[in-house]
């Protein structure tokens, strides 16, 4: 293994050095998957160039609030995350899991193969790949590794872009998961600015990133590069003012399961399900089998959302069928139970769910308000109305 | 809601009441499988498609429009007396449709305003969805109707199963194939976290807010949804528009409008 301090395998490149980067991805076969603007937003598609990328544009984010603004400058990553993550690569928000075509009597069951390349993905950022070491726990960590992520997540490769702008919903300073990123990726950037447009460090986090740097050009990194860095990443870190009591968050929900908050919290949520289905980390699939007018049947599985009343469902009816108990396991599962079940938090602090949800619920003002009245509610009765 | 025994090529037959033909004509869209429908089914009376009209009873009706007149009260009894599964198919079926905006109103002064001799006009103070008159066994929402559910919705009373058909939010379909959220995005007005799925989230796909076609989802908080939709810069009254279209008549999105409709006053 590579040490990220190991200065000699480090570089300094311009953005010709980036492009001769996608070259050398797409030359050995990989779909190069990067940030780009689509719909007034940076999300995450195909990229070929430098020319794709981002260039300019920064984001403003808020709770329910997300704009994109143009500038002159000549920067590709000062933005934070999106409503897309890399989840979305590995696990696809539908597949076909299998399907059964019949000859007279004989049924076949076919279960379709990973076709596509493997993906590299392009200036994911820590959080991101905090997010990418939860789910591999959740889908490829236990005895029975789910096929469909296994397949598209194994051969993949990891550019990881540092974050020297985050959004006013990030807070990954509370949750441990940036602004900069020690191990988990194939390379890793830094964007710095000079007087000549930005220069990229460049740090080798695998053997096969240590051969893919060798096509890139520049020159060895210098102490001061890493000393710009630290700058970068100490200015981010500053700029980040959301909190989130981590230490404390798991104990304080699991104590609180009958807080007025959660009644509160339920008359603004909208039961959508815009959180989960941003979350980088949210796994929860349904998964239907239909037949089709000439006899076949299929089994497909989507992305789902506890936030769906029929995600609870069972023989007698939903086992949550109020937005409060929706809302509640949403938070109590991402916070508390998390711990209990994967031996980690399920939130990385990406901020997503705040701004992407329509009416702007803000998961740490939610538990920041459970916290300020913590214990001072007596444990709730049941008084006949629906609390499941 | 399956067939009660498994019949080979069971009876269908298509309804029509207040309606605009749309949904049913969702069936001869399925240009691909319209064949295989064909050869699944026996075609019992569908008169957009044939003049040839067999009697019943029939294995399944397809019941497409609301109920507007004391004469369509009669036919709807009877077609369900007839009908072994009774599917409702579309906006107008399921609750009310466009022209349940006369709930809103006094329908004798719409009929006064349109036409020219009134008192030849026999209607129902209110257009009203099937299922205030008789059971049903689904409920397929739309308007109009997805031809693809449509398809899964006879597929599956063809073997005997529950149609996929989910009730959540249209952003679930939106998320999923990838759409950039118009209102976090842009503060377009977006009926999407209140509106079942069904479409495929056409609209915020091309940069238009959700207009509420497939009625409200399982759980829909509009009184939240419509207080955000202010907070963006919606009027009261396109707030209140916005609940009134072809769902006018479903209890929750009327329960919204009129919140909204005067000025100044509720939420
Ligand atoms: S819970 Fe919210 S902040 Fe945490 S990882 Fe998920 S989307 Fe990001
Ligand atoms: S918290 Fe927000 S995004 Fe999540 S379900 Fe509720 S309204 Fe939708
Ligand atoms: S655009 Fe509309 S339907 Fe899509 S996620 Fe946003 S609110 Fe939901």
């Amino acid at each position: 293994m590579l040490s990220h301090m190991d200065l000699s395998a480090s570089l300094i490149v311009d953005r010709a050095g980036l492009d001769g980067l996608l070259g050398a991805l797409a030359a050995r076969g990989y779909r190069t998957i990067g940030p780009v603007v689509r719909d007034g937003a940076v999300v995450q598609r195909q990229v070929s160039s430098t020319g794709d990328l981002p260039q300019g544009w920064h984001d403003e984010q808020a709770p329910g609030h997300y704009r994109l603004h143009h500038d002159d400058d000549s920067s590709l990553f000062a933005w934070a995350v999106g409503p897309e993550s890399p989840k979305s690569e590995f696990y696809p928000a539908r597949s076909l899991v299998w399907r059964t075509s019949s000859t007279g009597d004989v049924v076949t069951l076919e279960q379709p193969q990973q076709e596509s390349a493997p993906a590299a993905l392009i200036g994911s950022r820590p959080c991101e790949l905090a997010a990418m070491r939860v789910l591999d726990r959740v889908f490829a960590g236990g005895e029975i590794p789910d096929p469909c992520y296994r397949d598209r997540r194994e051969g993949s490769f990891v550019v990881v872009a540092e974050c020297g702008t985050p959004a006013a919903t990030c807070f990954c300073t509370s949750m441990g998961t940036g602004p900069g990123v020690e191990d988990g990726y194939d390379l890793a950037l830094t964007e710095l600015t000079s007087p000549d447009g930005p220069r990229y460090l460049v740090r080798v986090g695998s053997a096969r990133g240590a051969e893919v740097i060798a096509e890139m050009g520049g020159s060895p990194a210098q102490p001061a590069d890493f000393a710009s860095r630290d700058a970068v990443l100490e200015n981010a870190a500053r700029r980040i003012e959301r909190k989130l009591d981590a230490g404390n968050v798991r104990q304080l929900l699991a104590s609180n399961l009958e807080h007025p908050r959660w009644d509160d919290v339920a008359s603004r949520c909208l039961a959508c399900g815009n959180c989960t289905l941003v979350c980088p980390t949210c796994f929860c699939g349904a998964v239907s089998d239909t037949t089709t007018v000439d006899g076949a049947v299929e089994r497909h599985r989507r992305w789902d959302t506890c936030f769906d009343l029929a995600h609870s469902l069972v023989h007698t009816g939903p086992v949550r069928a109020t937005t409060w108990s929706r809302y509640r396991q949403w938070l109590t599962h991402k916070l508390s139970t998390w711990h209990d079940q994967f031996g980690t938090s399920g939130c990385v602090g990406c901020g997503r769910c705040i701004a992407w949800c329509p009416v702007g619920i803000d998961i740490t003002v939610e538990v920041a308000a459970i916290a300020a009245s913590d214990g001072a509610v007596p444990v709730h009765i049941e008084s006949g109305g629906d609390r499941s | 809601m399956s067939l009660p025994t498994v019949v080979s090529r069971p009876t269908l037959a298509v309804w029509k009441f207040a309606s605009c033909d749309g949904c049913q004509l969702s069936l001869l869209d399925c240009e691909d499988e319209l064949l295989a429908v064909v050869g699944a089914v026996q075609i019992a009376h569908f008169t957009e498609l044939s003049r040839a009209v067999q009697e019943g009873p029939f294995d399944v009706s397809l019941v497409e429009g609301s109920i507007t007149t004391a004469d369509d009260i009669e036919r709807i009894r009877a077609i369900r007396q007839a009908s072994s599964l009774l599917v409702t198919i579309g906006a107008c079926a399921t609750s009310g449709g466009i022209q349940a905006l006369r709930n809103y109103a006094d329908v004798g002064e719409y009929t006064a305003t349109v036409y020219a001799h009134p008192e030849y006009i026999s209607t129902l103070a209110k257009s009203t969805p099937i299922s205030e008159h008789v059971p049903v066994d689904f409920e397929l929402r739309g308007c109009p109707i997805d031809r693809h559910q449509l398809l899964e919705v006879i597929t599956a009373c063809l073997t005997g199963r529950r149609p996929v058909i989910p009730g959540h939010s249209v952003c679930q379909e939106c998320k999923g194939r990838g759409t950039v959220c118009v209102l976090v995005a842009h503060g377009t007005p977006c009926l999407g976290p209140v509106t079942r799925a069904g479409c495929g989230a056409l609209c915020p796909a091309v940069d238009r807010g959700c207009y509420g076609c497939f009625g409200p989802a399982d759980t829909a908080n509009t009184s939240s949804l419509a207080r955000q939709l202010i907070t963006v810069g919606t009027s009261r009254a396109d707030v209140s528009r916005l609940f009134r279209t072809f769902n006018a008549g479903s209890p929750a999105f009327r329960e919204e409008s009129l919140t909204y409709d005067s000025p100044e006053t509720g939420r």
